[in-house]
């Protein structure tokens, strides 16, 4: 299949990075817009693909995040049974809320607001309970085994996140070019038609939801792994939701290497910010926000949209009017 | 065991910080209202609002009541330009991307206020900051019973713009059936830049009502967003009567529930309260129309 091809060439690509010789801030810069790809992916089955825009991803991101350090830390499990278990935690938190808020037709604007709450639930829970040591945080102990899951280069955690957004990669091109694909697509574009064709609505928001989770959780967990802590606002944070949703959406909402693009593209933007003016603190935030503001306006499809849209009018200049619509 | 004054002592506090909240969500109910649109900068400009009303006073020695009146214009035009020229333009229409850009616009409003301000916290000091009234069980400082009476201002206030005059008639028609109000002749565009910048005034009003007795950094606005995303969801969708219920409501239910859980516990209780009404009656409990 032609897209798997291209999934594989990118991975292949992005695996010899690190046998270029690039410095290890560079690789940290990598590993860093990788995981934030992953969030983005998960977020852009549900988000991108089922048009459901949630405003909470944090919810999964940080329980997968939680259960990988607590198990670790509380119960002594091995560190690749902790991560697991870190990634069904969070398709179980996702299934608990879109079991409750897709049963109930919520949609849009309350499907956002009502997600937006579930993860400050969790944060504020977070933030009290002992089990995740409460506003301290878990620190897990540092054991450079593979056993545990820990590393001594920092190419072998680059490879493994690799390996991740490959995954999600693929499981997103099979999304797309399966059944389910398609409906959930419809849901997307016309709910209620798609229900008078049949379509069990409720259902198929509710598996894409599932799977939402899933990869965003194995984001949180990759985290814990990397830096070795975890608190209440680094896991359930209201910036990692948005996060979650800037990725996919400048880089290509509903396109397979949409998150991947928008990442490194924010991740870059933000470095660049951040080294014109040094320590200053909120710069390269601001950037992010201009160019949200800036890709809905201009390319509410993302670049990748963009992109399509740009090379469709180089094929057919007979068509400048009418696909320009600003 | 709790004493009843300790109670009513609490109930009273709660009434008075739930005026404040109505206050907030009294613009985010109206822009919803009419827009349709849930404005994820609200609390972003609640901030700037408030730092606005720090500066006018410490700068300029304009007391934050009286510096009301002077910022509750300019927030209006502040409000009107966004959604005139940001936010309509760069949404084409379309409900999710009013949710992006909104969220964009208070991502670049609060982390601007970060980088030029940093993340001090900020108070100002009123020499009349800490008299009061003194009920024996319960002592209540000017600055919130000023702004729990205000409230009881603003809201009339808004609604008999809403009722009497054109442009209220104007909003309250392209809220009902927009496209029938462009057939009448009604500028639509207009008329939302102008709910958003009443919406917008009204956050101008409620930063000068907080300032006195509250304090101001980057973030501050955020504590007031979600509650006030409640209390909009709690009193039904653009109801202006359902707002100020449900803004004291709350009020009493985070200041009861912060006495029994303790603080962030009392966090969760609206938190809570505000999913339970979104999955069971979405159309708020004051029953005005999703």
């Amino acid at each position: 299949m032609k897209g798997l091809a291209a999934i594989l060439v990118v991975g292949a690509a992005l695996a010899v990075v690190p046998l270029l010789g690039v410095s290890n801030v560079t690789l940290n810069f990598l590993v860093v817009a990788l995981m934030t790809a992953l969030a983005g992916q998960g977020w852009n089955i549900l988000g991108g693909y089922g048009g459901q825009y949630s405003f909470g991803h944090a919810a999964f991101f940080g329980t997968g995040a939680y259960i990988t350090a607590v198990l670790q830390v509380r119960y002594g499990v091995n560190a690749w049974i902790a991560f697991g278990l870190g990634i069904a935690g969070g398709a179980l938190v996702a299934a608990i809320v879109g079991g409750l808020t897709f049963r109930s037709g919520l949609r849009g604007s309350y499907f956002a607001l009502v997600t937006l709450a579930f993860a400050e639930v969790l944060r504020i829970s977070a933030s009290v309970a002992p089990i995740t040591g409460a506003g301290v945080g878990t620190l897990v102990r540092l054991d450079l085994h593979v056993a545990a899951l820990q590393f001594h280069s920092r190419a072998a955690f680059y490879w493994t996140i690799l390996a991740q957004v490959v995954i999600a990669l693929i499981v997103t091109r099979l999304i797309e070019r399966s059944r389910f694909g398609v409906w959930l697509v419809a849901v997307r574009e016309n709910e209620d038609a798609a229900i008078a064709l049949g379509v069990n609505a409720t259902a198929i928001k509710f598996h894409a939801m599932v799977i939402s989770g899933a990869i965003t959780a194995s984001a949180g967990c990759f985290y814990v792994q990397y830096f070795l802590f975890i608190d209440s606002g680094l896991a359930y944070g209201t910036w990692i939701s948005i996060e979650a949703l800037l990725t996919p959406i400048i880089g290509g909402v509903g396109t397979v290497f949409g998150p991947l693009i928008g990442a490194l593209v924010v991740r870059g933007l933000g470095e660049g910010a951040q080294m014109m003016t040094g320590e200053a603190p909120g710069l390269d935030l601001v950037v992010y926000g201009c160019v949200l503001v800036l890709i809905i306006g201009f390319a509410p499809r993302g670049l990748m949209g963009g992109l399509a849209q740009w090379r469709s009018r180089l094929m057919r200049p007979a068509l400048f009017a009418k696909v320009d619509h600003g | 065991m709790l004493s009843p004054s300790i109670l009513i002592a609490a109930i009273v506090n709660g009434l008075l910080t739930g005026a404040v909240y109505a206050l907030v969500a009294l613009g985010l109910t109206l822009i919803y209202g009419v827009l349709h649109i849930i404005n994820f900068a609200h609390g972003a400009l609640l901030t700037a609002a408030m730092f606005a009303a720090y500066f006018t006073y410490r700068v300029l020695g304009i007391d934050p009541y009286l510096a009301a009146f002077l910022l509750a214009p300019v927030f209006f035009v502040i409000g009107y330009g966004l959604q005139r020229f940001v936010i309509g333009p760069a949404s084409h229409g379309d409900d999710r991307n009013i949710l992006l850009v909104t969220l964009g616009l208070a991502v670049i409003i609060e982390n601007a206020l970060l980088f030029a301000f940093r993340a001090d916290t900020r108070t100002i000091d009123l020499p009349y900051a800490f008299s009061g009234l003194d009920l024996g069980f319960a002592f209540l400082p000017w600055p919130r019973l000023i702004g729990f009476g205000a409230v009881f201002v603003v809201a009339p206030v808004l609604w008999l713009i809403m009722a009497v005059t054109d442009t209220g008639r104007a909003i309250r028609a392209v809220a009902k059936e927009k496209l029938g109000a462009e057939l009448a002749g009604i500028d639509v565009a207009h008329i939302y830049a102008v709910t958003f910048g009443l919406g917008t005034a009204c956050v101008a009003i409620a930063a000068c009502l907080l300032i006195p007795s509250y304090y101001v950094n980057p973030s501050a606005g955020n504590a007031f967003v979600l509650v006030a995303f409640t209390i909009v969801v709690l009193g039904g969708m653009g109801s202006v009567p359902g707002a100020l219920i449900g803004g004291l409501v709350i009020g009493v239910v985070e200041s009861l529930s912060s006495l029994f859980f303790g603080e962030s516990l009392g966090q969760i209780g609206i938190f809570i309260l505000f999913i339970i009404v979104l999955l069971v009656r979405p159309s708020g409990l004051f029953g005005a129309r999703a």
